[in-house]
């Protein structure tokens, strides 16, 4: 039970579950389990998203033009629905992914091969991929009636009695969870995050995973892409303006150090979801909408507070067992 | 010789070569903003008149206000992204007081109080607590921001005093607006600061090695916590000058400066790794960014087109020197 107790997760949990009780005091349906995996529903996209952003964190590195890309890419396939409605949906998903890749492996290029700072190079190419947008599509939007029912309907399917976009959310989930705990490409995007240059000595090419990891949060926001534009059902070069920070704050709260090497998939998963209930929480019981942003900003200040206080004295614990020994 | 040996002479600096001052990073900036200029002044024939020019200046003398304090805060290894939303949040305290009735003075005080007052809140949590500024300053750009939409909502204020438009929309002689002299007179400021005292010397110290900063008595708290308030204070001093010029404020208001900011500062040559950079670069970069914007502005080139070349531009003059000096074989 104690050794549970130090898992940063098992606190965001409970944090979770204590403020949907707080809110079922105000408004009990809200804990209903068909609103709570409305919820879920809604957050879907977000914690794919923040999923992306951690894999970046964690070596170390930051990528600001997810939202960006996200919304290039969205226009990229919302057109292409508009002009041949017939090229089926799995299709349309596999170019939103090469679309994404295609944009991530230019950041993941940049990083790797001229060693300037990820947060110089996204910052670039958070106002080049948005820019595109707009020279792709000329200003111009595709509204729900260009694009085709099944582009809207799918993610909108239920399959076992859930929505298509929660299972694609539950599938990243998973894949992340065992490509970070199972795999050598997770070890070493932790090994990186803790030390770059011991893992250069343990036989991490550093640079190329670091590529590797703009790759995988590239596909993130082109899958991201496709599911925002069905899902809101309109495209336009505002899409996801600045959500590039909300991302981060999900990872934030979600226990990821900024100085990379900590966190972890559920942290993410469970900060997007923070956020998420939040913002579907609000409106029910009868909070202006203009609060959420200051709420989420107080929760980002408060989460990285415990969190700094949390990593100090994990430092102190081993030093001490280091003595003790 | 003797045999008493001379006292050593330890120089402040280190004789240049001229070449070292051709091939720096602020005379790569010189050539592209003159690059900039010319191809400008061949497209469009409004664009060499001393009325364009001086509209010229609006586009970057506010966000270059911030980048000098930015640069300082940069370089000492920390970063305030939450300089827009202190923007959004001063000019609606401002309309706040314009409502109750205050007068001009009151309301550059107020913008004045309410940056300082959010730069210095950040450089406590940073400094105090020890945090991340990345993270502390994405919390408190919503948090900022979240104020400004708690209070308006979807209103804006409006009503400013006359004498108020003075600040954004006044000129002192001629063309030269009020906010370009100012402009030029932090610009001046900010270098003597960092390129001409100890202080600026110790904010490139901590930049470089913080721990090593301290250990030479360097009070890297404190410095670190005067750069956060100078940011804030900056940003205070932008939103008075934003809101006059618009002459209203919304929640919205500067949405996005500070991704811009950063990239006048970045492309001015400061690393964004800390520890290096200068105000003159910061200031070529601020002039670069405001030819490109207005000379795409002249050709009828939408706004968000034009961020394209602002982000190539920050790539690729940042790629230069390291493809240059890797095409030459030096590693």
């Amino acid at each position: 039970m104690k050794a549970l107790l130090k898992y940063r997760e098992i606190w965001l949990a409970a944090a979770i579950i204590g403020l949907i009780g707080l809110i079922s005091t105000r408004f009990p349906a809200f804990a209903y389990p068909g609103n709570l995996g409305q919820v879920f529903n809604d957050t879907s996209i977000l914690m794919i998203l923040a999923l992306g952003q951690v894999v970046v964190i964690l070596t170390r590195s930051i990528d600001l033009s997810m939202a960006s890309n996200l919304c290039f890419t969205g226009m990229v396939v919302a057109m292409l629905n508009a002009a041949h409605p017939a090229i089926p949906i799995p299709l349309l998903i596999a170019i939103a992914l090469a679309v994404g890749l295609v944009l991530g492996a230019i950041n993941g290029l940049l990083v790797w091969r001229l060693n300037i700072p990820s947060i110089v190079v996204t910052l670039g190419t958070l106002t080049i991929y948005r820019g595109a947008t707009f020279v792709l599509s000329g200003g111009a939007w595709v509204n729900a009636d260009k694009m085709s029912p099944d582009f809207i309907g799918f993610q909108r399917a239920a399959f076992l009695g859930i929505p298509v976009l929660s299972w694609i959310a539950i599938l990243v989930i998973a894949l992340f969870f065992v490509v970070m705990t199972r795999t050598a490409l997770g070890r070493s995007i932790y090994a990186i995050g803790v030390n770059p240059t011991a893992s250069v000595y343990a036989g991490i090419d550093v640079g190329r995973t670091k590529f590797i990891v703009f790759c995988i949060s590239g596909m993130i926001a082109g899958l991201s892409g496709y599911l925002w534009i069905s899902r809101y059902v309109i495209a336009s070069v505002e899409v996801a303006n600045g959500y590039e920070l909300n991302i981060i704050a999900a990872c934030v709260i979600g226990g990821i150090s900024i100085a990379g090497g900590i966190g972890s998939v559920g942290g993410a998963v469970l900060g997007a979801l923070f956020l998420g209930i939040i913002s579907n929480a609000l409106p029910v019981i009868n909070i202006s909408p203009f609060w959420q942003m200051a709420i989420s900003g107080s929760a980002i200040i408060l989460a990285v507070v415990l969190n700094a206080r949390g990593e100090r004295q994990q430092g102190r614990i081993i030093l001490r067992k280091a003595e003790a020994a | 010789m003797s045999d008493v040996p001379a006292p050593r002479h330890i120089p402040d600096r280190l004789d240049k070569p001229l070449s070292s001052a051709i091939f720096s990073w602020e005379a790569l900036l010189v050539v592209v903003a003159i690059a900039i200029f010319a191809v400008n002044s061949f497209a469009s024939p409004y664009f060499l008149d001393a009325y364009s020019l001086s509209d010229l200046t609006f586009n970057f003398t506010e966000k270059g206000l911030i980048a000098f304090a930015m640069a300082l805060l940069i370089i000492s290894g920390e970063i305030d992204l939450s300089v827009a939303a202190i923007i959004a949040l001063a000019s609606t305290m401002m309309g706040m007081a314009v409502q109750a009735g205050a007068g001009t003075p009151v309301l550059v005080a107020i913008g004045i109080v309410v940056g300082l007052g959010c730069g210095a809140f950040n450089g406590l949590l940073v400094t105090r607590l020890g945090l991340p500024s990345i993270v502390v300053t994405i919390g408190t750009m919503s948090l900022f921001r979240g104020i400004a939409f708690i209070i308006l909502g979807d209103q804006a204020y409006k009503g400013y005093p006359e004498s108020f438009a003075f600040f954004g929309q006044g000129y002192v002689w001629w063309v030269v607006s009020f906010e370009l002299v100012l402009f030029l007179i932090a610009a001046m400021i900010y270098w003597f600061l960092l390129h001409r005292t100890s202080f600026g010397r110790r904010v490139i110290a901590i930049g470089n090695n913080p721990i090593a900063a301290q250990f030479s008595g360097v009070r890297v708290g404190r410095i670190k916590f005067i750069l956060f308030c100078l940011t804030g204070l900056m940003a205070g001093i932008a939103s008075v000058l934003i809101t006059s010029r618009l002459g209203s404020t919304r929640p919205s208001i500067a949405q996005g400066y500070e991704l811009e900011v950063i990239t006048m500062v970045v492309l001015g040559g400061v690393s964004i790794l800390g520890g290096s950079g200068s105000i003159l670069g910061v200031v070529l970069a601020a002039f670069i960014m405001g030819l490109v914007t207005f000379g795409l502005g002249l050709l009828n080139v939408p706004g968000i087109v034009m961020s394209i070349f602002i982000g190539l531009l920050l790539i690729v003059v940042i790629a230069l020197p390291i493809v240059w000096r890797r095409l030459r074989g030096v590693s």
